[in-house]
């Protein structure tokens, strides 16, 4: 009786166990049409073909700029196009802005970005109790989608791993709101001890 | 007109917005008819994408109907139905001259990092997104294509990211006749490369994931072999088992900053934000590859650090090829597979949500719940 060949990467040239062409074509419809690097769309990475993309301009027309659209400061100039869609303003703007003063290789110029999304979307959200449309936290979140999509059923018995740490999300949701109230609270008695002295 | 807004982390709604105006002679302004949510849309979602602005409208996959056309359009008409390409681009500069569109330089002021991408933040250029009634297009002569009247709605929008992304992400991997392909996720996306996968010659498509129900649609859809990791130790070591010790020729990661499976990396990156998400799914797939073989990343990660393992990847000899996909370079031959049968793309819609019920159609797709694999948004019913 011979002994077993050793797996894979311990000898030469054993075949891998692969069904052959014609049993894969017969099993999957286009097997192995694009077999063929050329026949892949990408192929070369990099083609030189700048009349081939619609454009019949060489440098854009330029939109009009609105005052003080932010950029990063590694582009050369602001780019003859750009996007509208929530300008800077109030707090959350200033500290957008001041992350625009780094390059984006430093990770305070993401993280300060970070910093001014939360701060942009409790302002928000403080805004607007002060609106005709308060944020509502059931038609927001979507979470009548439980009841209306199965959400009890979708969750038992089905092993997903991040019900590990379920447990965390109110802690990280309510953490902040926590946090910023005991720091209020803190501040205020500190206030009102000044004030009775 | 009605559009999605986001409100903050996990808080989204429907709100009445001005109309898109041509702001630059070559716009066109698009009515949407079906938009999708895309997996990427969850970072955003979820708060892990820098400078995501409250009051933004998200949607990267859309098709519509020509509206307006800005003076300088001279391929787009009004009444044109149209596919619309994740991208922004300008089809002039650099990059764009070079097929590279996804990386065009003039698109996008706020990063050079990034190309310019529907409503994905200002990171990524600042532009409202179709998951709207209207929405405006820039480079209407670059970007748009007209659908061909045989293709299906549901078929061209899942074009306009999801097919042509997951036939990117195989056509990254380099694939070679009967190698051992493996896909880490099989949301849209994976079951997309696992499918395309095979079209390029693999002998041998695996799909992991740890969602019973999805891992059903990559082996029914996708025709593939499929493990589902929470029922394994250690994925690696049965990825290891199950090709001979040898590892994959190819990995694709088509999870991406959300990835699952990992306590700590859970924690860190996608709850506490001090990564840019989770590399899980990335690390995994620097394990599980062979020696000298491929990893190609087209599961989305924002440009916060994050603790992938670098130090493997060179000590194998890997070769990492990444990028957001150059949507409109794949749609030739994309049509043609399409048109041939080899593709139905479509066959992953499992949900249509009216634009009006769109918090809840966020809540189900991040939640995995009811089956979910890929909701479009109804924006104008045609």
């Amino acid at each position: 009786m011979s002994a077993p060949t050793p797996p894979t990467p311990y000898v030469a040239n054993k075949p891998k166990d692969i069904p052959s062409p014609a049993a894969l074509r017969a099993r999957i419809p286009g097997w192995g049409v694009d077999l063929d690097p050329k026949d892949r769309p990408s192929y070369p990475r990099e083609v030189f073909d700048p009349a081939g993309t619609g454009a019949h301009w060489d440098y854009p027309e330029e939109q009009q700029e609105r005052e003080g659209r932010e950029r990063s400061i590694e582009h050369g100039q602001l780019t003859p196009v750009f996007g509208t869609s929530a300008p800077l303003h109030g707090v959350s703007g200033s500290i957008r802005r001041y992350a625009y003063r780094y390059g984006e290789g430093r990770a305070a110029h993401w993280l300060i970005l970070m910093a001014g999304d939360r701060v942009d979307a409790w302002g928000a959200h403080l805004r607007s109790l002060a609106s005709l449309r308060p944020d509502d936290p059931v038609t927001e979140t979507g979470v009548l989608a439980e009841g209306r999509r199965h959400g009890i059923a979708s969750r038992i018995g089905r092993g997903r791993v991040d019900v590990n740490h379920l447990w965390l999300d109110p802690v990280v949701v309510a953490g902040p709101w926590v946090a910023a109230a005991a720091g209020t609270a803190v501040v205020v008695r500190a206030i009102a001890r000044r004030t009775r002295r | 007109m009605k559009a999605m807004a986001y409100r903050g982390p996990y808080r989204i709604r429907v709100e009445e917005k001005p109309m898109p105006t041509i702001e630059h002679p070559n716009d066109a302004i698009v009515r949407v008819t079906t938009a999708a949510i895309c997996g990427s849309d969850l970072h955003l979602y979820h708060g892990l994408m820098p400078d995501t602005r409250v009051g933004t409208t998200f949607g990267h996959e859309f098709i519509g109907v020509v509206e307006e056309v800005g003076p300088s359009v001279q391929h787009l008409t009004r009444g044109d139905r149209v596919m619309v390409p994740f991208n922004v681009y300008c089809g002039s500069c650099y990059f764009c001259a070079r097929g590279l569109y996804s990386n065009c330089h003039n698109v996008n002021p706020n990063a050079t990092a990034v190309g310019g991408i529907y409503g994905y933040s200002h990171t990524c250029g600042g532009y409202d997104g179709g998951q709207a009634e209207f929405v405006r297009v820039p480079f209407a002569d670059v970007g748009p294509t007209i659908i061909p009247d045989w293709m299906d709605s549901e078929d061209a929008v899942l074009l306009t990211d999801a097919l042509a992304t997951g036939y990117f992400g195989a056509q990254l991997g380099g694939i070679g006749e009967g190698d051992t392909v493996v896909v880490f996720g099989a949301g849209p996306v994976g079951l997309f490369a696992a499918k395309s996968a095979w079209l390029m010659g693999a002998g041998r498509v695996i799909v992991i994931d740890h969602l019973e129900y999805r891992l059903e649609k990559a082996r029914v859809f996708a025709q593939a072999e499929t493990f589902n990791f929470a029922e394994y130790d250690d994925i690696i070591v049965e990825m290891k088992k199950t090709t001979d010790y040898l590892g994959a020729d190819v990995v694709i990661d088509a999870v991406g900053a959300e990835a699952g499976g990992s306590f700590l990396q859970q924690v860190t990156g996608t709850k506490l934000k001090l990564q840019g998400g989770s590399p899980v799914a990335l690390n995994w797939a620097i394990d599980s590859v062979r020696k000298g073989g491929t990893v190609a990343v087209v599961g989305a990660y924002g440009p916060i650090f994050s603790a992938v393992k670098f130090g493997d990847a060179l000590n194998k000899g890997l070769t990492l090829r990444m990028n957001q996909t150059p949507v409109k370079r794949q749609w030739p031959r994309l049509f043609e597979h399409i048109r041939n049968g080899y593709l139905k793309p479509s066959d992953i819609v499992t949900h249509r949500i009216p634009l009006e019920h769109i918090a809840e159609g966020y809540h189900m797709f991040s939640a995995k719940l009811d089956g979910c694999i890929k909701p479009l948004i109804i924006a104008n019913p045609s």
